[in-house]
């Protein structure tokens, strides 16, 4: 199994690492102006001299939202974790749709599956104008055998495919306007709420794959747990976490100046997030909630006093999705292309369509 | 009321039916030795780590019997394996004194590959029961400890979709060694819906597969509505989702046994909110059963397959032969075969009666 040695100290690379013009398309939109949407001498090329009228300068924001919302948003999101810890619902509840199908129970056809397998669905979601294509990649059979040995070799070997899907797209001298996005932005890891710490099998996982692609771990179903309980968890969580060496997004080593670093450190002192999900509304107190009825009360899935799931959702969609894309793409691609290129000492000649071409890769 | 009161108020001779005896009373004569004598039990507890089991434990009995517990991080848990402690504790409730052993099997299911984690419990239910025959077929019987396994709860975990590849091989393991009875474990985490599908998924895998759990005995036709309902109930139940917990919450004006949530307080003794009650119940109503179905059908089959098999038992120079068409019945005689016999004869006997009321 090719394991991807990362150096010593992660390299900053060339192209940094929240650009502050129209990078190449593949990326889809850039962040920068959009999300922090300052006038001018934000960043780079302003230099910071006195303007003596009114240009419009800052128009290009506006410019920049009609062509995201023109071009739509491009999502992948992997659900990780043992079959019945309510990843599917967890991802419908999200997104609020019917985004995954939940595999609620085996029938006696479908057996569990010997090895883990990868599903890939996607769906095109839109909301004020915005276009999204999420594609949901889930993981059944992993975690559920008795011998659960290198079960995370399908998955590792999944997102390797995918980078070398974008890096072949890439090197290619036609290279397309946009270039299809496969590449797993995120994965949920859900762990199991045993309330007494973590299981070898996620310890394992969340090593050999929190170097390859960003791991967000969530404690699952996390109603069974008291209050004190869930505290007492997530700090057991954490703390194996960092005794294991396992970082987790939003990684320390990324973070870029002080205002991030806060925002961050506050996001990474509530992780692992325990959160509930549903897809059914119920009536509390003259409102409608989703949630879970029990003889003993309706847990409301997005109240803060419940679970957690309201601050995932805000933390995954709200304000850190665009930044989750962009961790993968210039850090965890670019790892991944310096492996590639360095191993092979450049590579193969890519032909596109006609094999009888000879073209030269451009490195 | 001892025999010579019983004597003096004349329950012995009752010169309205002729033809009493009075053998009747044989039920009281075993009862009060029983009492006197004390039960023992031997419950084994299997199921992963987080389940909820000790908590359990220590709810059925209200007792505390893990003291002083260091739950290990995942990091400890590489090295380990499969192990066994067995901890015992004397109950006593209104005269009645109660040896109860609980075998507990830390580590099972933990590792990520789980191949071998039960050979360690089938060890040692068959290491139990090995001591047990040796001691039956030594020469001082007097004193023989019955550390079988009477029965295993398997907890179940109520988060996945029915029974486990693991819970399916190791239920098929053991079904003819000990009683197993499944368990629901941590049954809040399931909205009601959700607990009445999984018990049902549950009972078709378990039919599927073959796996022989424990069956409750119909109630006889002679005893009373109660306890016909009662028994209907628990078979109907199985099986049985559970919540343990032996903190107390304030919960309607009254101190209940639960977990506080911020939606609300689960009452371990509430019916509608889980199986609790009824699994305690089916535990102490059918204790004795247990332990006759281990006796008779469970060490049975171990002590027919072992004799098959043959070799040395005893180390007292009786050297079995090895075929058992040899073995003079009354030399390896059940301890309780008396017993049999007294309720034999006490059956026969309310038959009679019977006849001449």
């Amino acid at each position: 199994m090719s394991e991807i040695v990362p150096p010593e100290v992660r390299p900053k690379p060339a192209v940094p690492a929240k650009p502050s013009h129209v990078g190449p398309s593949s990326t889809g939109i850039p962040s920068a102006l959009g999300s922090q949407g300052s006038g001018v001498g934000g960043h780079g090329s302003g230099g910071g001299s006195a303007l003596l009228g009114y240009i419009g300068i800052d128009t290009i924001i506006e410019q920049m939202r009609k062509k995201t919302m023109k071009t739509g948003f491009d999502f992948n999101i992997m659900v990780v974790g043992s079959s019945g810890l309510g990843k599917s619902t967890l991802v419908n509840t999200l997104f609020k749709s019917q985004v995954s199908r939940k595999s609620s129970g085996w029938s006696r056809d479908e057996k569990i599956p010997k090895t883990v397998e990868i599903k890939a669905v996607s769906h095109v979601i839109e909301e004020g104008g915005v276009k999204m294509k999420l594609t949901v990649i889930d993981t059944p059979g992993f975690g559920d055998q008795i011998n659960n040995e290198n079960c995370w070799e399908p998955i590792s070997k999944y997102i390797n495919e995918q980078y070398e899907k974008f890096l072949k797209e890439e090197v290619n001298i036609a290279r397309k306007k946009r270039i299809p996005d496969t590449r797993v932005h995120c994965c949920l890891y859900f762990i199991c709420p045993t309330g007494h710490s973590l299981r070898q099998l996620d310890t394992e996982f969340m090593k050999h794959l929190s170097r390859v692609v960003n791991i967000i771990p969530v404690i699952a179903k996390s109603d069974t747990l008291t209050v004190e309980e869930k505290n007492e968890f997530k700090q057991k969580v954490r703390k194996e976490l960092e005794i294991s060496g396992i970082e987790f997004y939003p990684q320390k080593e990324f973070d870029e100046d002080l205002e991030d670093k806060s925002d961050n450190d506050k996001i990474r002192e509530a992780m692992p997030f325990a959160v509930v999900g549903s897809d059914k509304e119920y009536q509390v107190n003259g409102k409608r909630v989703l949630g879970r009825k029990t003889p003993w009360g309706v847990v409301e899935v997005e109240n803060p006093n419940h679970c957690e799931f309201a601050q995932l959702r805000d933390f995954l969609i709200r304000s850190h999705l665009q930044d989750l894309k962009e961790v993968t793409h210039n850090i965890h691609y670019e790892t991944y292309r310096a492996k590639r290129l360095n191993d092979n000492g450049g590579l193969h000649p890519i032909s596109s369509a006609t094999p009888s071409d000879t073209q030269e890769s451009n490195l | 009321m001892s025999q010579a009161e019983k004597l003096k108020q004349g329950q012995f001779t009752n010169p309205e039916t002729p033809g009493y005896v009075g053998f009747a009373n044989l039920p009281n004569q075993v009862h009060r030795k029983s009492v006197k004598k004390g039960f023992e039990f031997t419950l084994m507890v299997v199921g992963e780590s987080g389940l909820g089991k000790s908590t359990l434990i220590n709810s059925l009995f209200l007792t505390d019997l893990y003291p002083e517990r260091i739950i290990p991080g995942a990091a400890e848990k590489i090295e380990r394996t499969v192990q066994i402690e067995a901890s015992t504790v004397e109950i006593e409730e209104r005269g009645v004194k109660l040896r109860l052993t609980v075998v507990d099997t830390p580590g099972y299911g933990d590792a990520i590959n789980s191949q071998d984690c039960f050979s360690t419990i089938i060890a040692y239910i068959d290491d139990q029961f090995e001591r047990y025959l040796h001691d039956e077929s030594g020469l001082n019987r007097r004193h023989i400890v019955d550390n079988r396994v009477h029965c295993c709860f398997y907890f179940i975990s109520p988060l996945g979709h029915g029974l486990k590849p693991l819970d399916v091989q190791f239920m098929k393991a053991i079904h003819n060694k000990v009683n197993v009875v499944p368990v629901i474990a941590k049954a809040d985490t399931l909205t009601l819906r959700e607990r009445e599908r999984l018990k049902r998924r549950i009972l078709d895998e378990i039919d599927e597969h073959g796996i022989k759990i424990y069956h409750l005995p119909d109630a006889e036709s002679d005893e009373d509505e109660d306890f016909k309902e009662q028994t209907r109930i628990l078979k109907a139940s199985i099986p049985f989702a559970v919540v343990g917990s032996n903190q107390q919450i304030e919960a309607k004006g009254k101190k209940v046994r639960g977990r506080l949530y911020p939606w609300g307080v689960v009452e371990v003794e509430n019916p509608e909110h889980n199986d609790f009650l009824k699994l305690r119940t089916m535990l102490i109503t059918h204790m004795q059963d247990l332990q006759e179905v281990t006796q008779d059908l469970h060490y049975e089959n171990f002590r027919s397959e072992r004799l098959k098999r043959g070799g040395r038992l005893s180390s007292h120079g009786y050297i079995l032969p090895l075929s058992p068409a040899y073995v003079p019945v009354f030399l390896i005689l059940p301890k309780n075969v008396e017993l049999r016999f007294q309720s034999a004869l006490f059956a026969c006997a309310k038959y009679k009666l019977a006849l001449m009321n």
